[in-house]
């Protein structure tokens, strides 16, 4: 019926927040050694869901690693970074990840987000946190779609508000 | 709606992705000062019709806390930059004068 746009949560993926002085080496380093990829500009992402890192604040950034290996990954970062002023908190269980896709994702996400999502504002690698309808989230632009991450605590509600602005597009608001 | 430009990840934002701080620039009077000063710590603000600073934090973003010059009339923005500071910088303030000649706000100019 629908293919203006597809709503989904993604699986379950490690997330490592990570905050400290993203401009040291050491840092720098130790992040690309667990992540795979290197260090982002401000509001970027480089690498995916499951593998990649976000860039979230001046002083703090998202690792996102294969669910099985934030164990690992944690242990690693903290080893490698003892005696340096860093947080490594591994939140994969606090939050989850939805994905938004097809033709009109960004329109989906634009009746819900203050942001302008167009592609020359909004491209692919693109972060932002933002406000999506009433609660905080993380948005960024991949090759087909958007990924969402929010708190565990109002998943229920983003995948409500999600899939009736997907239906509002579809329809329009009052759903004639 | 006032968008603002968050000077720590230039990010644009909007209104409701921020949350308000009141007044700028409050220098505290705690332990040790008069009850005037105390007092005007507290409670005395100013309350302008055109330029006036305030804090705000990009509380929907990253989370910090920053600073920003506007107009309460017309909602236009001069300017936004960091909370390190304890008075604005020289460039907000040349940008408040070449569009209000003649402002001031406590003792700034």
């Amino acid at each position: 019926m629908s293919n203006v746009a597809r709503v989904f949560q993604n699986p379950a993926e490690g997330m490592i927040t990570f905050r400290g002085d993203l401009a040291s080496r050491t840092v720098k380093k130790a992040i690309r050694s667990v992540a795979g990829v290197a260090m982002p500009p401000a509001g970027e992402i480089r690498g995916e869901w499951g593998r990649g890192v976000g860039w979230m604040s001046p002083d703090e950034v998202m690792v996102l690693v294969p669910y099985a290996d934030v164990g690992s990954a944690t242990a690693r970062l903290n080893a490698t970074l003892s005696g340096t002023h860093v947080l490594v908190a591994d939140v994969s269980d606090a939050r989850v990840c939805f994905r938004v896709e097809g033709g009109q994702a960004a329109a989906v996400l634009a009746r819900l987000c203050p942001v302008d999502f167009h592609p020359d504002s909004f491209g692919v690698g693109t972060l932002r946190r933002t406000r999506l309808a009433q609660v905080a989230t993380a948005v960024w632009r991949h090759d087909t779609g958007f990924d969402v991450i929010c708190f565990r605590s109002v998943a229920d509600y983003v995948q409500g508000v999600l899939v009736n602005a997907e239906q509002s597009v579809l329809r329009g608001a009052l759903g004639s | 709606m006032l968008i603002l430009t968050c000077p720590y990840c230039g990010v644009r934002a909007d209104e409701t992705e921020l949350s308000p701080g009141g007044e700028a620039h409050l220098k505290r009077f705690g332990p040790g000062s008069n009850d005037e000063a105390f007092e005007g710590y507290l409670f005395v603000r100013e309350n302008p019709k055109g330029v006036h600073f305030e804090r705000w934090r990009h509380s929907y973003g990253c989370g910090k806390w920053f600073h920003a010059a506007r107009c309460t009339t017309t909602l236009e923005v001069f300017g936004t930059y960091e909370a390190q500071t304890s008075e604005p910088p020289k460039a907000i303030r040349e940008a408040i004068s070449a569009k209000r000649p003649g402002w001031s706000w406590r003792d700034l100019s």
